[in-house]
């Protein structure tokens, strides 16, 4: 495990019109590591991750990745960086199936250099590919042939976590992964994250959940109004310091609330 | 021992094929996916026997039925991928008619591939603009395509005075729709290749996948890294170049290039494409349904000729199955 964090996002700041979702928040992902980052609705949560994961350009700030300064503008640019994201919103396509799912946009394709110019999908290879993936990440699905929108909840969600890690990815943004699970696909979907961190992944967690929290993570960042408020390690602390940091009663930063 | 328990765990993610069947049948729309082929069976029995005497079971009635689902099926499965990409293409009947004119004014003078390139190169570059325009100056696609079916018509009709250009090209004629390989009319075959070819593309080409994608959930193929603007740009343009090219089957069969071909087919190709199983709205498409609608908007037009409906009858009919066949879409939709 290197030394270095996997991610720093130091400076950011974005804003939509007169609204300022983030002001100077920094905070930095280590590999083998789970951070939370907390805060109420509204409180710049999404717009960070996506600021991370190339979906917006920050107005202000630096993000260096592996210890390079890298600027995100786009999706794609923050794939090819090792950085996968699973929104809120499931970015997974329902009528494909879990293999198409788990391949979009980064098919195999067969029939050499014409079949790749074409597009020409080696199915069989992405089936077999994912089929793999999902053992050694122990998700179970009825049927890899079978499209996404016929799955359950907790099952579109893993092929949502699936694909994000299938491609050896070193850092994972998981905003509310468990968001509309039940206790079992929750349970499924924590362990999923546990696996990641022990196989070295940098994870981002957003969750509304303090169990969660303190049931996977190492470490939290809290945001209150679009400011970072506190930094907190999870082994010592409570349910309650976490609470009153996201109401903005507490905070580390700013010497108000000590 | 690892290595071993990966593979059991695959196989007990992939069930026999047998069951995989079943699964995907149960679950990935049940007997929905199929009630077009079933339509077609049974339009089809229902009018061998109740025309059975009009002759809507001999040759050259069959015949003639395919012959007249071929633009119409070619120029569906070219808006399948609209549909699929989540937009719409209303130009499509006028672009017909200005691939048959620039195809009968350059073949005369520049021969048979000449003529057919460019033809084809003229629908495609509407269908670029349609494209470009939507996705860029943010112009729902039924407008920009509504206008454009304005422009295009009218360019065709000023093209020679709405007057048809022949077509003296015995290559040409004998390619697009009046020869064929022994009995087997060219314009069954173009049909059967362009479904081929639209079926391939959708299945088994990365872009099909990426349309299905796009017209699903815009925000999540973006998620991906999939340039959905490109997506729907290419899909127009290949819904206009199919077009363009169902107009120089027709050009092929009639020998001439008119300013009114294709114009009264736009209803007839939405409701074939959408009877066939695509959604009017996106993320769900079907090249061989929407072949078969063709087959069936070009059988029932046929059965009701025969059974002697007056044309506005037959317009009340057509109306009133699209209006069922969307309905029937839309619910669907809301289902899934």
């Amino acid at each position: 495990m290197s030394a270095a964090p996997a991610l720093v996002a130091s400076g950011i700041s974005k804003s939509f019109r007169a609204v300022q979702a983030l002001d100077d928040v920094s905070i930095e992902l280590h590999h083998g590591r789970v951070t939370a980052l907390l805060g109420d609705n509204g409180a710049g949560k999404s717009t960070l991750v996506k600021c991370i994961s190339g979906l917006y350009q920050p107005d202000a700030g630096r993000i260096f990745v592996q210890g390079v300064e890298h600027r995100i503008n786009s999706s794609r640019h923050a794939r090819e960086l090792g950085i996968e994201t699973v929104h809120q919103t499931l970015s997974v396509i329902d009528p494909l199936d879990v293999a198409e799912n788990l391949f979009l946009n980064r098919e195999h394709t067969r029939g050499g250099w014409l079949g790749a110019r074409i597009g020409l999908l080696d199915k069989g290879r992405m089936r077999r590919e994912c089929a793999a993936t999902l053992a050694r990440l122990q998700i179970r699905i009825p049927s890899l042939r079978r499209t996404v929108g016929s799955l359950s909840g907790g099952q579109r969600q893993a092929v949502a976590i699936g694909r994000a890690v299938a491609w050896g990815q070193q850092i994972v943004l998981l905003d509310e992964p468990a968001a509309a699970l039940g206790v079992e696909q929750t349970q499924r979907v924590l362990d999923l994250i546990v696996n990641l961190r022990d196989q070295g992944v940098a994870v981002l967690l957003i969750t509304h959940n303090m169990d969660r929290v303190l049931a996977v993570c190492d470490q939290a960042v809290v945001l209150y109004q679009g400011r970072k408020c506190a930094e907190v390690d999870v082994a010592g602390a409570t349910k309650d310091d976490l609470v009153s940091y996201i109401t903005g009663a507490r905070s580390t930063d700013s010497g108000a609330g000590i | 021992m690892i290595r071993k328990s990966i593979s059991e765990k695959a196989s007990a993610g992939l069930p026999s094929p047998v069951e995989a069947l079943i699964d995907r049948y149960r679950h990935n729309g049940g007997l929905r996916q199929y009630v077009v082929y079933l339509a077609f069976v049974l339009i089809l029995a229902t009018f061998s026997v109740i025309l059975h005497d009009d002759g809507f079971l001999s040759s050259s009635n069959l015949l003639n039925i395919g012959r007249q689902a071929a633009p119409i099926a070619v120029m569906a499965v070219g808006m399948a991928f609209a549909l699929a990409a989540g937009e719409i293409d209303l130009s499509v009947g006028s672009v017909v008619a200005l691939s048959s004119l620039v195809a009968a004014e350059i073949v005369g003078n520049h021969g048979f591939l000449v003529g057919t390139l460019a033809a084809l190169g003229a629908s495609a570059l509407v269908g670029l603009v349609n494209g470009l325009i939507t996705v860029k100056v943010r112009i729902p696609s039924f407008l920009v395509t509504l206008g454009m079916l304005g422009i295009i018509s009218g360019i065709a009709r000023n093209w020679n005075d709405l007057q048809s250009l022949p077509i003296r090209n015995d290559r040409f004629s004998g390619m697009f729709g009046a020869g064929g390989l022994g009995p087997v009319s060219s314009l069954l075959i173009w049909t059967i290749v362009v479904g081929a070819l639209g079926h391939i593309a959708l299945h088994h080409l990365r872009w099909g996948r990426h349309v299905l994608s796009t017209g699903a959930d815009r925000d999540a193929a973006n998620a991906v890294g999939i340039n959905t603007a490109r997506v729907k740009i290419s899909a127009l343009v290949v819904s206009a170049a199919a077009a363009g090219f169902a107009g120089i089957l027709l050009a092929g069969r009639l020998s001439i290039g008119r300013h009114d071909l294709g114009e009264d087919y736009l209803l007839t190709v939405i409701a074939a494409v959408v009877i066939g199983g695509t959604n009017l709205f996106g993320g769900r498409a079907s090249i061989v349904g929407a072949v078969t609608g063709a087959l069936i908007m070009s059988m029932l037009n046929n059965g009701l000729i025969l059974m002697g409906l007056e044309v506005a009858d037959q317009l009340i009919a057509r109306g009133v199955i699209i209006i069922l066949a969307v309905a029937l879409s839309m619910r669907e939709a809301k289902e899934s």
